[in-house]
């Protein structure tokens, strides 16, 4: 049982060809922060990258950063933040929700789980904003791919393949990003005691609209009550986000008022209480419950999504809200995390993807964490994995069984 | 085809050509084969038109049912695969191949849903890049990337080349507004890859898929975001005395948090040309003049038009107009738009580059073109896409002069070795295909090389489809998968563990 903690590239690819001369699996971790999260692992050895951390390129009139694999995700955004910027897809922090503390995940973990936020609907995950990486592959090779401009398409985007492999095809060691500067202003619209299916339709509405809203999300009563210190009165509210420019804010949150008149009356939020609200919603408060509780992330078509929620509550006890115009369903189990149901509805309603996010150990070995795909892509899926790591010593089984 | 070697024809493919056409007629009936050399022609090259070769036969299927039976039986019979969209690309992506089956997508040509609530729209692979947004801009809505040959090129395409457009500095190049695709493998296996909902369950299939210019798989359908149009769009012409301050002013506007619906700046060669072909009241004493575009409600481009013009002529602007109608801000597009038809008013012939530099070493790579251009004896204009740092230098040559086309390609080289070495890429948006194709270990070492092929071999590892784009040398699958493995002692055993 060992813990490697390499400081420089060479011992990273050092260790990985010693892996291979051992047949000997290896976990790959960041800071650790998303340990409980896809199906947990048995290896004896573990590359952790946190001492393998530091920004080896920040420019920020060219609006491009880039860091060592094992640099704080925390660190990064404080020292973007002093020059006005941010990563603009607002990688949610699982550390509240997985009963750790905030602000421990890593870059690495950050790109290689594909995190992003409330802002999706406009600015995309992670993978909308890499820009080019360094890895080192189950050969105990190290290769590059992209570079540290936006507009590329020379060769394959191995830095997109890299988004959402979870460990499982190479080790991360440098990832360069676009960053972008925070916007001036920011005002949240909240519309009060919507269903949820009414909700999906007024964010429909709304974002079908020129009011260029940058995050739709809808709570329901009893989720209301547990963000921003309750201040949302335990009443269903469904949550229109604005950005930019103050005088354009100003301008899309009236022009949008009279567009959603007809759900009821539209109510204002303040630019911090607005901040403090989309974090949260982000990083999934209301189900940060210090439980292991089972807590399900679905990706549905937004107008199919509440379905979903509604033909589940009436077999089981679920807690729901929405992100994403209402196609992000978080959704927190009283007790069994139904997942045959939770599928099966999925695939009843549109498609889409329900991840397992958070559950004890035993369920998330027993059960599929991650969305099963039909025999075909499964199998392109274990094909790309046997090019990137043929012995199968990364993160075996993180993602499925067996690869 | 100068200097370019293409793989060898496989002779006994061609031998059995009589019996290729007859399968694929078996599947493909009626006017679905073309097979005859005169009507072959329209096929034989791409944009790229310095480079010509007719297919072997051509198919064109119009159901997936059939798309999957053609690659299955290629994939049975090993035989090659060219697809092919519109036939637009600029690096050759879709020539064809002598002893491979060219593909062709055009008869994919319906919107198949549009789903307003949802904001999608599912097209087949054949529609324009134009089609979409006239599907959908009664509705108030539009498909936003839009390449300068949107009036043609497919969807299709679009994906496989990941293309870009004016538009992309704001809304994102096609692999931000694709939501879904089915494709067929060269198996026949039919895979599907996202839909309306947003990110994958699994590996990144839909990324690597966008911008793999035809050699992973055939894509048969596409969910493409669909967005508002905005409701107010005003431009600006800022012309400076050096391209410097142009530079300084493109990077202090985005500095400033704005992103401009479009940003774009053409060098003076490029002015003078465009001015002369379409009068669209460019100033002619200027070394750099930038086209800003800026959309949103009228209250946010009031508001952004103060503060560009500010930032303007703080970096010396000599020229700065604001546009006062719809009528004026198409004029100031209308030269930039007709930028390359106007370069080909100039010179006989022009071959088009596509670097991606970053953006602060303008003014370094803009002087080395000039240098290059004093030494090869050829003129070159620039057009750029300034707010992504995407140049497109327009090398001006006559093919009737003999090798002035082997001139004019090694002058395009090296402006993108020059590109390469100022930490820039060989092409930002319109592909390796075979122009670029010699010039990837410029970027890429072996390693890097061979990990990308090993994509390929997870797709296709027979390198069925489209052999010889992008890949100066397509190792066999099962040498790259052979492994060396050193027996190793346990590394650096001095430091600290857990
Ligand atoms: C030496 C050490 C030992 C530890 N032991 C434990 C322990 O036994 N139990 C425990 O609960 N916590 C442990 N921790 C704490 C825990 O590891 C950190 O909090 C955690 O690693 C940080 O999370 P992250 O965001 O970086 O993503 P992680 O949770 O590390 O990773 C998320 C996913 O991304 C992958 N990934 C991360 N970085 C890369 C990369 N660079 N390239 C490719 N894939 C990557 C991971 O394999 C994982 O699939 C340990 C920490 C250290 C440093
Ligand atoms: C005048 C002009 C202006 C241009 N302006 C721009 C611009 O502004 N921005 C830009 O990015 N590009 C531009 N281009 C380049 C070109 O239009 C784009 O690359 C376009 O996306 C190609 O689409 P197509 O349908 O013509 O594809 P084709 O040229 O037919 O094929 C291109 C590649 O895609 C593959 N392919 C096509 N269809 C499929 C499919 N269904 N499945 C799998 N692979 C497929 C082919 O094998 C080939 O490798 C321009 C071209 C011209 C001629």
């Amino acid at each position: 049982m060992s813990t490697f903690n390499p400081h420089s590239e060479d011992e990273i690819v050092e260790i990985v060809q010693w892996a291979l001369s051992e047949q000997a699996p290896i976990e790959i971790i960041g800071q650790g922060s998303k340990r409980e999260l896809g199906r947990p692992l048995q290896t004896e050895h573990t590359i952790a990258l946190s001492t393998y951390s530091g920004v080896t390129l920040y420019e920020p009139d060219e609006l491009v950063l880039a860091a060592k694999a094992g640099t704080p995700v925390a660190e990064l955004e404080a020292l973007l933040a002093a020059s006005g910027q941010a990563f603009q897809f607002e990688p949610m922090d699982y550390g509240p929700l997985l009963g750790r503390a905030a602000g421990q995940g890593s870059l690495g973990g950050l790109l290689t789980t594909n995190l992003c936020g409330p802002r999706r609907l406009k600015a995309g995950s992670a993978r909308d904003h890499v820009l080019g990486v360094r890895v080192v592959s189950g050969r105990g090779e190290l290769f590059k791919s992209g570079g540290r401009v936006v507009k590329n398409v020379t060769g394959y985007d191995l830095s997109k393949g890299m988004a959402h492999s979870w460990g499982t095809l190479g080790v991360a060691t440098e990832i360069t990003f676009k960053v972008l500067p925070k916007p001036e202003a920011e005002t949240t619209l909240v519309l009060r005691g919507l269903a949820d299916d009414e909700a999906a339709r007024a964010m429909a509405i709304a974002m079908g609209s020129s009011g260029e809203v940058a995050s739709a999300a809808h709570l329901p009563g009893n989720v209301a009550s547990r963000v921003i210190g309750g201040t949302l009165q335990g009443e269903a509210s469904t949550l229109l986000r604005l950005e930019g420019f103050a005088p354009s804010v100003a301008d899309r949150a009236e022009m949008l008022k009279k567009l959603l008149a007809s759900a009821g009356t539209v109510d204002t939020l303040s630019e911090d209480i607005s901040r403090n609200l989309w974090r949260e919603i982000r990083d999934v408060i209301p189900f940060a419950d210090g439980t292991e509780r089972p807590v399900w992330r679905v990706s549905m078509a937004p107008m199919e999504a509440y379905k979903l929620v509604a033909s589940l509550r009436m077999g089981a006890a679920v807690d729901a809200f929405y992100d994403w115009q209402g196609g992000l369903i978080w959704l927190r189990m009283e007790g069994d995390p139904e997942a045959e149901a939770v599928r099966a509805l999925v695939a009843k309603y549109g498609g889409g993807h329900a991840t397992l996010v958070r559950a004890s150990v035993a369920l998330r070995a027993a059960l599929p964490v991650f969305e099963p795909q039909p025999a075909p892509l499964a199998a392109l899926s274990k094909r790309l994995k046997q090019q990137f790591d043929p012995s199968g010593i990364f993160n075996p089984g993180r993602m499925v069984a067996g690869v | 085809m100068p200097g370019l070697v293409m793989p060898k024809a496989d002779e006994a493919t061609m031998s059995r050509r009589a019996a290729i056409v007859a399968a694929l007629q078996a599947i493909v009936p009626g006017e679905g084969v073309v097979d005859a050399t005169n009507e072959m022609r329209v096929f034989e090259s791409d944009a790229l038109t310095a480079y010509h070769q007719l297919p072997l036969v051509v198919v064109l299927p119009q159901t997936v049912a059939q798309v999957s039976l053609i690659l299955k039986y290629c994939y049975e019979n090993n035989v090659k695969v060219v697809p092919r969209g519109s036939g637009t690309s600029l690096s050759g992506g879709a020539l064809p191949l002598e002893d491979a089956v060219l593909l062709v997508m055009t008869r994919f040509n319906r919107i198949l849903e549009i789903d307003y609530p949802n904001r999608a729209a599912v097209v087949q692979p054949g529609v324009t890049n134009l089609g979409i947004t006239k599907a959908v801009e009664h509705e108030g809505f539009y498909y936003a990337p839009d390449p300068s040959s949107q009036i043609a090129c497919s969807i299709g395409g679009n994906v496989a080349e990941n293309s870009g457009g004016v538009h992309c500095l704001k809304y994102g190049l096609t692999a931000n507004n694709v939501l879904g695709l089915e494709m067929v493998l060269i198996t026949g296996e039919v895979i599907r890859l996202g839909g309306k909902h947003l990110d994958s369950e699994g590996y990144d299939f839909l990324g690597l898929m966008t911008g793999s210019e035809g050699l992973l798989g055939v894509v048969t359908e596409v969910t493409v975001r669909i967005l508002q149009k905005p409701t107010t769009a005003r431009a600006l012409m800022v012309g400076f005395p050096t391209s410097e301050q142009a530079g300084q002013c493109v990077a202090e506007i985005i500095a400033a948090g704005i992103i401009p619906g479009g940003m774009e700046m053409m060098d003076r060669p490029a002015i003078h040309a465009a001015e002369d072909f379409v009068h669209a009241g460019y100033p002619l004493d200027v070394e750099a003049l930038l086209i800003i575009e800026l959309d949103g409600p009228a209250v946010e481009v009031d508001h952004l038009i103060t503060m560009v013009e500010a930032i303007g002529r703080k970096n010396g602007a000599t020229t700065c107009v604001i546009s006062q109608s719809e009528e004026e801000r198409m004029a100031f597009w209308a030269g930039r738009k007709a930028a390359f038809p106007a370069v080909g008013r100039i010179s006989p012939d022009y071959l088009c580059m596509d670097g991606t530099i970053p953006r602060k070493e303008l003014p370094k790579v803009l002087a080395g073109m000039r240098e290059l251009s004093e030494k090869y004896g050829l003129r070159v204009a620039n057009v750029f896409h300034a707010g992504d740092g995407n140049l497109h230098p327009l090398i001006l040559y006559d093919a009737n002069i003999p090798d002035e086309l082997h001139k004019a390609e090694s002058f395009g080289a090296d402006i993108l070795r020059l590109c390469v070495k100022v930490g820039g890429v060989l092409t930002g948006e319109h592909g390796v295909g075979v122009e670029k194709r010699d010039l990837m270990p410029e970027m890429f070492n072996e390693i890097d090389l061979n990990q990308q092929i090993r994509v390929k071999c997870a797709f296709d590892e027979r390198h069925l489809l489209n052999p010889g784009k992008v890949f100066p040398q397509l190792h066999r699958c099962a040498e790259l998968g052979r492994m060396h493995v050193h027996r190793g002692k346990v590394p650096f055993p001095d430091i600290p563990r857990f």
